[in-house]
């Protein structure tokens, strides 16, 4: 994954994205993020929300980490309870996105071409006023880096970013734990 | 069976009993009063402690000796606050336990009411696992997977949360059957072709090395690790959490490593080609500078726990899965190999052990004698003595920790009982409670320095109102022995708050609590003082003055490679 410019990362660090499959359950995103920052690991970004199946949130996080612990974060979170699965997608294919909502000044010399220039990112103007616009851009990191550099010459901005979302490549089967007995029932039979 | 109408208190004993639970440790408080009032015409033994962190060593004390789920019980506010250093301590040594706490009344969480704390965010990090109970319906499920969680895969402290209205609601209970928890996965079975190259590199090996730790404990399997120690024949060392897997008196036994370990088995982990890692975690106290750990060696490591192999340590091996079954399936390998290849490397391993033995007897750990004070490490071969390798020994931490497991020997597992990953002190005298009453006919022995014995004191009323035949051997030297060693060593003695004054009277105290005691400082009246002490029906603590200098060797100094250690003093050098 290409690391964006400008971020006080260092050489030893890089940006880990993590898809993780979590029981719908409260504390369950606490147990999440409480591994990574009692270890130290910044957080970039961080999505969730439900999946098709209510008992269930899918969840991408974006973490900040040295190259050698990356393994070991996956297997520390796989050892939570209510984490079904979680999985490294820096290296892998997979799809991922990202929102921003970006908050231009524009007197009326500039709002031509920020007009163009949204255009050729695809972005679309959801607000207008005589300040500036308001321009909502999805794309993935790459790109949505991109933008936010191209715009940031047209005047003063304001970001809000959704984080990324991801979605894994398909194929990989989900494996469970069945249920097991309890050790009444064990005692029992 | 047909459901009963039963207050959520009535349901969490009934599913207590359903566990197993014979006996727990607990103090009651406010919010915890539906829970004891049920408690009062029930046939479950409580055990009322006299600090709720002592509920928790206690447990500790009851899983360690059995390997059954050890419990504990705290009211809300302090008294769940008080449990966290033994659930932090469960989590380092992975021991089975189940924290029941009280909380307010569901109506007042956030509130800040009286004795209120976000007990299930602040154990959250001290915990395998928790869980908050919201209404009776969710409780036996709950506490059925608490149980499950606590035992199974690697062992771990679970706290359950209770708000007083569950406690008092009425509720149907219908016994639970199964437990699912899709996201708990537990891997017993190793990998049978990781299996099978763990049998050829061991076989192809010159020079074995079995490392082995708290997971065959934890595994009870203590006899396929002693089958397979004799099929490869090859040295064992045990690691503190280790101790009693193998025999002490197995011909194969080399000691304990790491930072106090025995010169040979340091020597032996450094020198080794292949080592077999069995239930242990590879801990910064064994390994020294992680860089200069047995560089060469080939390692093939088996845990229950994926995250722990690999984590400080890459290995060529990797075999997750219980290491009983591992153990079983290896053996059966590893037999198939030796009628198959028949003797291979014999030479080179005979050299081995010819080397290994070398190492022994250049810097044995023998205790040091004399007839002017007494040696801590001959009150640790008295001990020894008098126990044979058979009783139960429970440690505090520091000094006498280091010694007693360097001296006293353990012939079986489950005997020797210590706070190895926290190191927390306190734990020594609460845990021989716990030890005591799962084990009621055993000799206890409770080995404690003079600095955490003072951390433990309230508990000698529980011992004297159980009449729990405890031999609390404290180990007086009148300093944290263990900082005043590293001030001595390391900040040019500067003995910072590292002096213990004013310690109690021992035959007064113990009397005040109505049992014997006695202080002892001459070397030639030690072992008619443990002798008196252990014969002792009752009750005893014997206050053993001794020499205030002593320092524990053999030493890897912090950031020091294993196989350069401090073998003593340094001598003092001629003036010329």
């Amino acid at each position: 994954m290409r690391q964006p410019e400008g971020r006080a990362t260092g050489d030893k660090f890089m940006l880990q994205i993590i898809l993780v499959l979590l029981e719908n359950k409260p504390g369950a995103l606490l147990r999440v993020t409480g591994l990574l920052g009692s270890r130290g690991y910044n957080i970039e970004s961080l999505t969730v929300a439900r999946t098709l199946d209510p008992t269930l949130s899918r969840m991408t996080i974006v973490v900040d980490v040295e190259p050698k612990l990356c393994v070991q974060v996956i297997k520390q979170m796989n050892k939570l309870i209510n984490v079904l699965q979680a999985t490294d997608l820096t290296e892998s294919p997979s799809v991922s996105r990202e929102l921003v909502l970006l908050r231009v000044r524009a007197e009326q010399e500039g709002r031509t071409a920020i007009l163009k220039e949204a255009e050729i990112f695809g972005a679309r103007v959801v607000d207008s006023s005589t300040e500036g616009f308001v321009i909502e851009a999805t794309g993935d990191l790459e790109k949505v880096e991109e933008f936010l550099e191209a715009m940031r010459c047209y005047g003063e901005i304001e970001v809000s970013r959704s984080g990324t979302v991801a979605i894994p490549p398909g194929g990989k089967k989900l494996r469970l734990q069945p249920p097991v007995p309890t050790r009444a029932e064990m005692v029992r039979t | 069976m047909s459901t009963n109408l039963m207050s959520g208190a009535k349901i969490l004993l009934e599913c207590m009993v359903r566990e197993g639970v014979e006996c727990f440790f607990g103090y009651p408080g406010g919010v915890t009063l539906p829970f004891y009032d049920a408690l009062y015409d029930h046939h479950i033994r409580h055990v009322l402690v006299r600090h709720e962190e002592n509920a928790a060593f206690a447990a500790e004390g009851y899983a360690r000796a059995t390997g059954k789920v050890g419990v504990c019980c705290a009211t809300s506010g302090p008294g769940a606050t008080n449990l966290i250093t033994g659930l932090v301590d469960s989590l380092m040594d992975s021991i089975p336990i189940v924290a029941l706490t009280g909380q307010v009344h569901s109506t007042l969480i956030g509130s800040d009411a009286f004795q209120e704390a976000d007990t299930f965010g602040i154990t959250r990090p001290c915990t395998k696992h928790n869980f908050m109970v919201k209404n009776v319906a969710e409780l036996p499920q709950i506490v059925h997977e608490a149980f499950y969680v606590a035992a199974s895969g690697r062992p771990g402290p679970v706290l359950v949360d209770i708000p007083k209205d569950v406690f008092m609601a009425q509720g149907h209970y219908t016994p639970v059957t199964t437990i699912h928890l899709p996201g708990y996965k537990v891997f017993t079975e190793g990998h049978t072709g990781q299996i099978k190259r763990a049998a050829q590199m061991i076989w192809d090996a010159e020079r074995p090395f079995i490392y082995a730790g708290g997971g065959i404990i934890a595994a009870n399997a203590s006899a396929e690790l002693r089958e397979f120690a004799e099929l490869v024949d090859a040295p064992v060392v045990c690691t503190l959490m280790g101790l009693g897997g193998l025999p002490a008196e197995h011909p194969n036994f080399i000691s304990m490593p790491g930072m106090h370990g025995s010169y040979a088995a340091n020597m032996g982990m450094s020198g080794a080609d292949v080592i077999i890692a069995l239930g242990v975690r590879f801990d910064d106290r064994v390994t020294g500078r992680l860089a200069a750990f047995a560089p060469h060696a080939k390692i093939i490591h088996v845990d229950i726990d994926p995250a722990e192999i690999g984590k400080n340590r890459a290995v060529e091996v990797p075999i997750v899965g219980d290491v009983k079954r591992v153990l079983e399936k290896l053996n059966k390998a590893t037999a198939e190999r030796k009628v198959s290849f028949g003797a291979r490397n014999a030479a080179a391993r005979r050299e081995w052990w010819t080397q290994i033995r070398a190492w022994k007897e250049q810097f044995p750990l023998v205790p040091s004698i004399s007839d002017t004070e007494i040696k801590p490490q001959h009150l640790m071969a008295e001990i020894d003595r008098l126990t044979g390798g058979k009783a139960i020994v429970t440690s505090d931490v520091g000094q006498h920790q280091m010694w007693a497991a360097q001296l006293i020997r353990f012939n079986a597992p489950r005997l020797w009982i210590n706070s190895g990953g926290l190191g927390a002190m306190g734990f020594g005298l609460p845990a021989a409670i716990g030890a005591q009453f799962a084990q009621p006919h055993k000799l206890v022995v409770s080995i404690v320095g003079d600095g955490g014995f003072q951390m433990s004191i309230p508990e000698l009323a529980t011992i004297a109102s159980h009449g729990l035949p405890i031999k609390i051997i404290v180990m007086n030297n009148g300093y944290l022995g263990m900082i005043r060693q590293w001030q001595e060593l390391f900040y040019n003695n500067r003995l910072s708050s590292a002096t213990l004054d004013c310690f109690p009277d021992a035959e007064k105290l113990a009397g005040a609590y109505g049992f014997k005691g006695r202080t002892v400082e001459k070397p030639r009246e030690l072992a008619a003082a443990l002798e008196a002490a252990f014969a002792e029906p009752g009750p005893y603590l014997l206050n053993v003055k001794v020499s205030p200098s002593e320092n524990v060797y053999p030493m890897v100094p912090s950031g020091g490679a294993i196989n350069e250690m401090v073998m003593g003093p340094p001598q003092p050098v001629a003036v010329p």
